[in-house]
């Protein structure tokens, strides 16, 4: 006789890659759902939403735009996460490095480019790191949760940025709601000639990698990691976990604000209100799908990218509409949460005999006839 | 001067009114022990649904009834994840969130199109039982979901400190172990309390559409779900305490649109930016801690 059982261990490496393309294939087949009762054919639905962006050069270029706030804010969520801290306000902090790099864009209008740029990414970043020091203050000095004081200041940031854009920062010529636009020497350059692509982008994929390299290959990034997989642990083998915490919060922040920096000075050159359509949550996304590696969430913010092009590319196509995209992505997110616990179980199947072995917490039992 | 200080009253009823349901919505479910942050986009699915349900059938009580019903259905989403899967409560209440949103804004525009004036109905109307009475009549002048949401919160506390199902809540909530040996259902308690949380969400979504402005919109819920995150706080997890927090949010953000119109020295934005910092700096003076229950937050797995 054969049993088959599932035990708490972690599942075979391949499932466990195969894990967020179960994901992706899962939610595919939900959406589709929604394309039908659009009165589209999902297969034709989605050659317009994940192929056709692809098919042209232009429409490509701009899944790297899309993509380029998503990688930092992706990045700056997996930086926090990873350390167990619970940053939900990669939006907010996106809105400071914005409301920086609106205000230095203006300011440093005689400055000459080599200067002005690295400026406005210092500046953003500190923006950035500067929201999100009070909460992180509150964690390590109070044991305040982050979760709502990061949440409650990314409404905080947008009352500061509606009061400045219809006080002192509307716009003298067009009586517009939006800041002055920033001189040319501070825009980012394009990195490809007729084409919205910036120099943010560059700026992304150089995050990510070094991202990437302190996670994987140096102490600070040992320390980030054990600090995130248990704080009493880690106090214990000599890791001092409100210093982490506090790191990982700031430089999460930073980043966050270095994507705000990044949309003003390489796509909008104002500072406008609906700046962002949510990318502090949807770097959430980013992080979650990539498992919080640099490298896997890279890929997951460039999908993600290709998702809301392709949304745009549907309803115009087919008159979906483009919020078909938003649901793409929360769907995905939500399913590859439950499918993350999957890789926590191996189904094994056994003969009699090694039942035996005490060495593994089995949950359940069945029999094969 | 007493015209402004009663309309002004009368309007802090109104405003509180879906901060008041979706706060002991989101109390039922942190007193079991999860942190439900799809409480923004259950109130946005809740004051979708309530519309389209209400524009379609003519009745106002049968879309704040589907509003209700969306919102306990989003509950049981969350519990599906953060209970039986025993999935991190941020991320995917966030997801909620994040989804509702995008399905509310999805079908919306798949049902009414892209109208140049966004479609309305006649909302509910206000209605005083001491009417013609000066001053209480006029502070009486409230919908009957406002009376429905402040009727509320006796109940909530009656069902909270004096029922078995309230004793056995806030105990899933503070020792889920003890709850268990019991022999009372955890995940099941904790499935209730989503779901009957949820319906309140929803039904706080509803007042919005359905009361307040008699249409969706966009900016519809802006940010009140958090509000009522911070408000829960701010009212240590006790339903009395959430009606004095509710009455004193919905009185700043009132105040704040009558200074809006009057054209006072202050930026408006200072007054909408208050009720956010003031919990913040109530959380510093408390400490979260102090009062949360004990297992929020904590999946629970027999072991």
């Amino acid at each position: 006789m054969r049993r088959i059982r599932i035990e708490r261990a972690p599942a075979p490496l391949g499932l466990r890659l195969a894990i967020p393309l179960l994901a992706v294939g899962v939610t595919f087949a939900l959406t589709a759902v929604l394309i039908v009762l659009a009165g589209a054919r999902p297969l034709e639905g989605y050659y317009y939403f994940l192929i056709a962006p692809l098919a042209s050069r232009v429409s490509a270029l701009e899944v790297l735009v899309k993509s380029t706030p998503l990688l930092l804010t992706g990045a700056a969520v997996t930086v926090a996460f990873a350390a167990g801290y619970w940053n939900i306000g990669a939006e907010g902090q996106l809105y400071a490095g914005a409301i920086a790099g609106a205000w230095l864009g203006v300011v440093l209008h005689d400055w000459p480019p080599a200067l002005a740029i690295p400026m406005m990414l210092l500046g953003g970043f500190a923006a950035g790191v500067l929201w999100a020091l009070p909460p992180a203050l509150l964690k390590v000095k109070l044991a305040v949760d982050e979760v709502v004081t990061t949440l409650l200041l990314n409404s905080v940031v947008l009352f500061l940025v509606s009061f400045l854009l219809n006080g002192p920062w509307r716009d003298p010529i067009s009586g517009w709601p939006q800041s002055p636009e920033i001189s040319s020497s501070a825009a980012f350059p394009k990195l490809i000639p007729r084409s919205r692509l910036h120099l943010g982008f560059l700026v992304a994929v150089v995050v990510i990698g070094v991202l990437w390299y302190a996670m994987s290959r140096t102490g600070v990034g040992l320390k980030l990691r054990a600090t995130g997989l248990g704080f009493r642990a880690s106090r214990f083998i000599g890791v001092d976990v409100n210093k982490t915490l506090l790191g990982a919060a700031l430089v999460s922040g930073g980043i966050a604000g270095l994507a705000g920096v990044g949309e003003v000075a390489g796509i909008h050159f104002h500072l406008i209100d609906a700046l962002s359509p949510g990318y502090g949550y949807t770097g959430i996304i980013a992080a979650t799908l990539g498992g919080l590696n640099a490298l896997g969430v890279g890929l997951a913010a460039v999908f993600i990218g290709l998702i809301e092009t392709g949304s745009q590319n549907v309803s115009r196509a087919l008159g979906v509409p483009a919020y078909l995209g938003d649901v793409v992505q929360a769907t995905l997110l939500l399913v590859t949460l439950a499918a993350f616990i999957l890789q926590n179980y191996r189904i094994r199947f056994s003969s009699d005999r090694s039942r035996d072995n005490p060495s593994s917490g089995e949950l359940v039992e069945g029999e094969i006839p | 001067m007493e015209a402004f200080v009663v309309s002004l009253f009368a309007a802090t009823f109104r405003v509180a009114s879906p901060l008041l349901l979706g706060t002991l919505g989101e109390l039922f479910a942190e007193r079991a022990g999860i942190l439900n942050l799809g409480i923004e986009g259950t109130m946005f699915f809740g004051a979708f649904v309530g519309f389209a349900v209400g524009s379609a059938s003519g009745s106002l009580w049968l879309g704040v009834l589907a509003a209700v019903i969306s919102g306990v259905l989003s509950g049981f989403l969350m519990g599906l994840l953060a209970v039986t899967l025993g999935v991190n409560q941020h991320v995917s209440g966030l997801g909620i969130t994040l989804f509702l949103t995008g399905l509310s804004l999805f079908s919306y525009r798949l049902i009414f199109g892209e109208p140049k004036v966004p479609p309305s109905i006649q909302p509910f109307g206000q209605f005083s039982p001491f009417e013609g009475v000066p001053i209480l009549g006029q502070l009486t002048e409230q919908y009957v979901l406002t009376y429905i949401a402040f009727a509320l919160v006796p109940i909530v506390w009656w069902i909270m400190r004096r029922t078995a199902y309230g004793l056995q809540l806030r105990a899933v909530g503070e020792n889920p172990e003890a709850v268990d040996a019991a022999g009372v259902s955890v995940a099941g308690m904790r499935y209730s309390a989503l779901m009957f949380g949820g319906g309140l969400m929803g039904a706080a979504g509803a007042f919005l559409s359905l009361a307040q402005l008699g249409s969706f919109t966009y900016g519809i819920i802006a940010g009140r779900g958090w509000v009522c995150i911070a408000l829960i706080i701010f009212a240590h997890w006790k339903p009395i305490r959430v009606l004095w927090g509710a009455l004193l949010f919905g009185g700043v953000f009132a105040l704040q649109l009558r200074l809006q119109t009057t054209g006072a020295q202050l930026p408006y934005e200072t007054f909408l930016a208050l009720p956010y910092l003031v919990t913040i700096l109530a959380l510093a003076l408390a400490g979260r801690a102090a009062a949360a229950p004990a297992s929020l937050l904590k999946p629970y797995r027999r072991e």
